[in-house]
């Protein structure tokens, strides 16, 4: 960074229309993919500055906050993951992965559900901004072999720590060998991400299905959020008659696993779960289909084509 | 401006918490809690009473609520001080009305500022629950320990004096600690807090000075926070506190006893169109079987052998 001039374009895809692509097929026939991506995250106490984002608002310990955190680690993730049992849904979990060391009895009851982990950095106050290239692929290495290590899991995927990231970021996920990242948010479509190698996909998270923004950015009740997650989900799945979409639910469970919250939420996945055209699905799961369907290949020649003028 | 190597050292990473307060646990494998009586939900009504001074300090930060326009502010000076002209007063009547025992975190200095305000609250039946000075003396790990501890003791002296009551509970402005809060809260006789939000329950922390109970306080359902930060209507606060109380209710038919927490302020809550919301939310949850309303300490006394 420092003397770099800033970009005006992140410059990882191009542009390609919703009219007129590849038509994704998901497994099995089914018409809309619908995966449950929850951060269970660690914050820490005590952390270090960094220069470009301070981890917490007051200073050190900021108790207030640090413990509301806490709650989803101590009561919100077992009614969180009480809903998705219900509801017959598997966990794509965001992780930080320190929390493997800190709280392995969580992890055991999600691997044990056959939950995926992905890497949601080390912990969520610590930021990759400002941090070299090689610091940055040390953390990527320490994600891999954690993850591993606990659960006997491949890392696929990946949203950063915070959503912090630096330009080079793609970049070294692909060359690590993750499949698929969650810090993008411009498609309902799973879509190629240009990296310099290997094959990356963004997946299609959601900033507006998200709990944390839904709560505390919107200011939105929790039944409203059970009222948006339905139309979310009801005009997806009406437009994934034409060709297969995406959607994601991430959540935190200091938030939603509230017991004011949880209610309104654990409804409406028991709603989009009643569907028969609904692919309940890991991020992982996805990723895999959409290669092995050949959308990868087609969407990418397409975006090609499209960039070269063929419109 | 590169991050130094030590930025990816992580000294704390082990197992549990990356620090000494209190063990984690996971709040639905504990052994359930018996209320007394075999009530299944302590109501814990926790009201503030607060004075903001006119000159607060901004730094290091400023509690929740606290005045927000160019000095002199006379807006929400006054604003806040109708908390403990009339709200309190309001909040008392209702609690009178429902026969209802409670607990009042109140600022040292209202001790002094006004003693008929602690009167009214002590002879209602209610506990008064140490909430630091005032709401311009935030507690952070900036301050020196012997500053931190003057401000702790010169809190439960007056709160301790104007009242007879010991003086057991503490309540931090904006909930805010310092690395030595515990510890110092405990030299002073404090044996139980309520800035955690991290439980439902009860749940024993450690300190230098001997033992400490955290005690539950919910806070996205916090009048203020609802109304204040979140701008939501009152009728969506009533529907979040019966969502609440539904949940927790019924979790304690198989996991024991549960804390139902319900924070007010008295100038959030005791606004005259506020108040019949508060009553709204009492009647529906004193209108269930097996609900055991009462101070924060006799809750934590139940508790505390069992936790």
């Amino acid at each position: 960074m420092g003397a770099e001039p800033m970009q005006s374009d992140l410059g990882l895809y191009d542009y390609l229309p919703w009219p007129g692509r590849p038509k994704i097929t998901w497994p099995g026939g089914k018409k809309l993919a619908v995966w449950i991506a929850p951060n269970i995250e660690f914050y820490e106490y005590d952390p270090p500055n960094n220069p470009t984002r301070t981890p917490w608002g007051r200073p050190n310990p900021d108790v207030l906050q640090y413990s509301h955190r806490d709650y989803g680690n101590r009561a919100g993730w077992q009614r969180m993951m009480a809903a998705m049992d219900r509801a017959g849904f598997r966990g794509s979990v965001s992780l930080n992965v320190a929390l493997c060391d800190h709280h392995p009895e969580i992890i055991r009851a999600c691997a044990d559900r056959g939950w995926e982990f992905f890497s949601h950095g080390i912990y969520n106050t610590r930021y990759v901004y400002n941090m070299t290239v090689d610091q940055e692929r040390e953390i990527i290495r320490d994600a891999f072999d954690t993850v591993r290590k606990h659960t006997g899991q491949e890392l696929a995927g990946w949203l950063s720590p915070a959503l912090s990231n630096n330009l080079w970021t793609m970049d070294i996920l692909a060359e690590a060998g993750i499949q698929y990242t969650c810090d993008m948010f411009h498609d309902d479509q799973p879509m190629p991400v240009k990296v310099r190698s290997g094959k990356l996909i963004s997946m299609p998270y959601s900033l507006e299905m998200n709990d944390v923004i839904v709560y505390n950015s919107q200011k939105v009740t929790p039944r409203h959020y059970g009222e948006i997650i339905r139309r979310q989900f009801d005009q997806l799945y009406r437009e994934s008659d034409e060709s297969g979409m995406v959607m994601c639910i991430p959540l935190h469970p200091y938030l939603v696993g509230q017991p004011h919250r949880i209610d309104a939420f654990a409804e409406a996945i028991d709603y989009i779960a009643s569907h028969d055209g609904v692919w309940q699905a890991t991020g992982r799961e996805i990723a895999q289909a959409y290669h092995a369907s050949g959308a990868y290949d087609a969407m990418s020649a397409a975006a090609a084509r499209h960039a070269q003028g063929d419109r | 401006m590169s991050l130094p190597e030590n930025y990816l050292d992580y000294p704390a990473r082990r197992y549990g918490m990356d620090h000494d307060r209190y063990n984690w646990s996971d709040m639905f494998a504990r052994k359930p809690i018996a209320w007394p009586g075999g009530t299944r939900i302590a109501l814990s009504i926790v009201t503030h009473v607060q004075h903001f001074p006119l000159d607060m300090p901004a730094k290091p930060f400023k509690a929740p609520g606290a005045l927000s326009m160019p000095y002199p502010d006379f807006r929400y000076f006054t604003n806040r001080d109708y908390g403990n002209r009339i709200g309190v007063f309001r909040i008392l009547r209702l609690l009178a009305d429902k026969g209802l025992q409670t607990s009042f975190a109140v600022n040292g200095c209202i001790a002094t500022r006004y003693p008929a305000l602690l009167k009214a609250v002590v002879e209602g039946g209610h506990e008064v629950v140490a909430h630091g000075l005032d709401m311009g003396k935030v507690h952070h790990s900036g301050l020196s320990v012997d500053d931190e501890n003057a401000i702790i003791a010169e809190t439960l002296r007056l709160l301790r004096g104007a009242t007879g009551q010991p003086v057991e509970g503490w309540l931090s402005p904006g909930r805010a600690q310092g690395f030595n809060t515990p510890e110092l809260l405990t030299r002073n006789g404090i044996r139980w807090n309520l800035d955690w939000a991290n439980d439902d329950l009860p749940y024993p922390m450690r300190t230098t000075e001997g033992a400490l109970l955290a005690m539950p306080l919910a806070y996205e359902t916090d009048d203020r926070v609802v109304a204040n930060e979140y701008f939501q209507s009152e009728p969506e606060w009533v529907q979040q506190v019966k969502d609440r109380f539904d949940v927790l209710y019924r979790e304690s038919a198989d996991y024991g006893g549960r804390v139902m927490s319900l924070p007010l302020h008295s100038w959030v809550s005791g606004m005259p169109y506020r108040v019949e919301y508060l009553r709204e939310v009492l009647d529906y949850i004193l209108g269930h079987d097996g609900v055991w309303t009462a101070p924060v300490g006799q809750i934590a006394a139940a508790a505390e052998s069992q936790v």
